[in-house]
């Protein structure tokens, strides 16, 4: 980014940049409707969006394509404005949902919904899965995946447990949930053992529009807390005691934060299954350009989540089209190099 | 002015860390926590602005109890500067502003950041403010964190070992500022500092810790050879050179 000379040159480019990611979200979401094997060009799809499509291309837009593309709009949104707070709360750069226990967690309560309870198995002529129950499976996912935080949030209201021991905490449950899914699913028959690895892949096609309302109300309301105490945010960072000194409430603001970013992540983790990384890379990605001010990482990170998610996802299904690949997956996949490319390059960083 | 009464803190069924605790800063005027490591001066400072919550005791700050006030209220009377600073990427100016956190509604008014910009002159830090702390040297860094701390329009500056990272110059520049401002403003400033030298020169009052108790509190006449061997464990002479008394240990 160039060094404006005024403070207000200073917050117009990073206003600048927030718009131009809100842009670049629109201009991919729009795409990946686009695409596909039903091919729709871009002005059918604006004009479906608006109501004046005909009746094939809009059956398409909003029971498959409009659906999907909101999921991962939400979900990206989600995980990375949870995992940009995370950070900051656990003053640790490796905090997010898949180091806390949640992943692990959401994946061993539907295991256990699918093997234990019988809510899933592969088909008989092996060419898909039969979910019979999918919201047993959301119910499970989300009890044991909220069921890590709450034991490290519950183990550091009653002792003083620092920030650290919080992450190590969430590394230990999150070994415990995937012993135990291994376990699990070696005493099952391979049917279910197939719908579980099947669920854990993620996929965002699962999601109708019940479940994307559910989703995005619990998005919005974590992103208004959030954004809600940007200034405590920033606070934060400069230690802890400094925060306290001033006028931070840190215990509480920790705990509150932690609660309500594990509810978040839990909800969409239930939904969609597991896709790591995002809410690792997404805020750092933007914290290497618009600095670590709260006030404009928070919005930032939301959209850098909502522009991986779309890419991942549109990725997924038009790589070997018509198989969707697993956007977990993908997200790692593709990820981690840009990231590492972003780490060695010191893009935006310290020079 | 702050006024400290019967103060007493312990960490979790520890042994008291401080006890009896009993002074009064007045405005204007500073004062030097004396005293060995471990003697408790770190926890002594944040106890008064809450950093740490003293089970017993009261601090006044112009007439009210801040062990009592909402932590917000406290952050509009008391700031506090800490011996270690992270630098963050932050720019001077975000930093600064970060000052006016206890009075910032939902977005800073320009009132805030008018304020923010004399405190930044002020520091002479104007050619620095749009810098990343995390590129600055110690001397700026803590002047930074003291303008940060001035944002807050405290009536009481708690400084945790301000001049511990700072080559001569910037130890002097930088004590320097805090007299003057405590003098202009009016501020009751409490500082750890290890320096005897220093402290001698530049505070008003010195509060000698040991033992988790007050050894022994006043002007520059309780900075006798006697109270300094007694407190720090070495036997110490303290002479004048032009004017100046400075504080020499013999081994």
């Amino acid at each position: 980014m160039k060094h404006p000379t005024t403070y207000k040159g200073y917050i117009r480019s990073k206003k600048l940049f927030i718009l131009l990611m809100g842009v670049a979200v629109t201009l991919i979401a729009l795409w990946a409707i686009s695409a596909g094997s039903a091919g729709l060009s871009l002005q059918e799809v604006i004009a479906t969006l608006f109501g004046y499509g005909n009746k094939q291309s809009a059956i398409i837009i909003f029971n498959h394509r409009l659906p999907r593309v909101v999921t991962a709009i939400v979900a990206g949104i989600g995980l990375a404005t949870v995992g940009c707070a995370m950070q900051s709360l656990l003053k640790n750069p490796l905090a997010s949902a898949s180091t806390l226990g949640i992943a692990q967690g959401a994946a061993f309560g539907a295991s256990f919904a699918i093997i234990v309870l019988g809510a899933g198995f592969q088909n008989q002529t092996l060419d898909g899965i039969t979910i019979i129950n999918p919201y047993i499976i959301s119910i499970c996912a989300f009890v044991s995946s909220i069921l890590s935080t709450l034991i490290i949030l519950g183990l550091s209201y009653f002792r003083r447990v620092t920030p650290e021991s919080m992450i190590l905490a969430g590394v230990a449950l999150s070994s415990m949930f995937a012993g135990a899914t291994t376990l699990m699913q070696y005493f099952a028959e391979d049917v279910k053992v197939a719908a579980v690895v099947f669920w854990t892949f993620g996929d965002l096609g699962r999601t109708g529009w019940n479940e994307i309302i559910i989703m995005l109300v619990v998005v919005v309301a974590a992103f208004i807390y959030y954004a809600f105490n940007r200034w405590n945010f920033n606070a934060l960072q400069s230690g802890e005691e400094t925060a306290k000194g001033l006028g931070v409430n840190v215990t509480g603001f920790r705990l509150a934060g932690m609660l309500i970013g594990s509810l978040t992540a839990s909800t969409i983790v239930s939904f969609i299954g597991i896709v790591n990384f995002i809410g690792l890379i997404a805020p750092h990605l933007v914290r290497r350009i618009i600095g670590n001010d709260y006030r404009y990482l928070l919005p930032a990170a939301a959209l850098m989540g909502a522009l991986l998610m779309v890419a991942s996802d549109t990725a997924a299904r038009l790589v070997v089209a018509p198989i969707i690949l697993p956007i977990g997956a993908i997200t790692s996949f593709l990820g981690a190099p840009l990231f590492l490319y972003m780490v060695f390059k010191g893009i935006g960083g310290r020079k | 002015m702050i006024q400290v009464q019967e103060l007493f803190f312990s960490y979790r069924n520890g042994e008291p860390v401080l006890q009896d605790i009993n002074f009064s800063v007045a405005k204007g005027q500073c004062t030097a926590v004396l005293g060995n490591n471990g003697a408790g001066k770190s926890t002594l400072i944040k106890c008064l602005n809450r950093i740490l919550q003293p089970q017993e005791g009261i601090v006044y700050v112009n007439g009210e109890n801040i062990l009592q006030l909402k932590r917000n209220d406290v952050a509009k009377s008391l700031a506090y500067v800490a011996q270690h600073n992270e630098g963050v990427r932050f720019t001077v100016f975000d930093t600064v502003l970060l000052g006016r956190k206890p009075y910032i509604k939902f977005e800073p008014t320009d009132e805030d950041f008018r304020l923010v910009e004399s405190v930044i002159k002020r520091m002479k830090l104007e050619d620095f403010a749009l810098r990343y702390i995390d590129e600055l040297s110690g001397g700026e860094l803590q002047k930074v964190m003291l303008a940060r701390a001035l944002a807050q329009q405290p009536q009481v500056l708690l400084l945790d070992e301000p001049t511990s990272n700072l080559d001569l110059r910037n130890q002097y520049e930088v004590l320097e500022i805090v007299r003057e401002i405590a003098k202009t403003e009016q501020i009751s400033v409490v500082l750890i500092i290890h320096d005897l030298n220093l402290a001698l020169r530049y505070c008003d009052k010195f509060l000698l810790l040991k033992n988790n108790r007050i050894f022994c509190y006043g002007g520059i006449e309780v900075m006798t050879p006697e109270n300094i061997t007694e407190i720090y464990e070495i036997p110490v002479t303290v002479q004048e050179i032009n004017g100046v008394k400075v504080v020499v240990p013999f081994t």
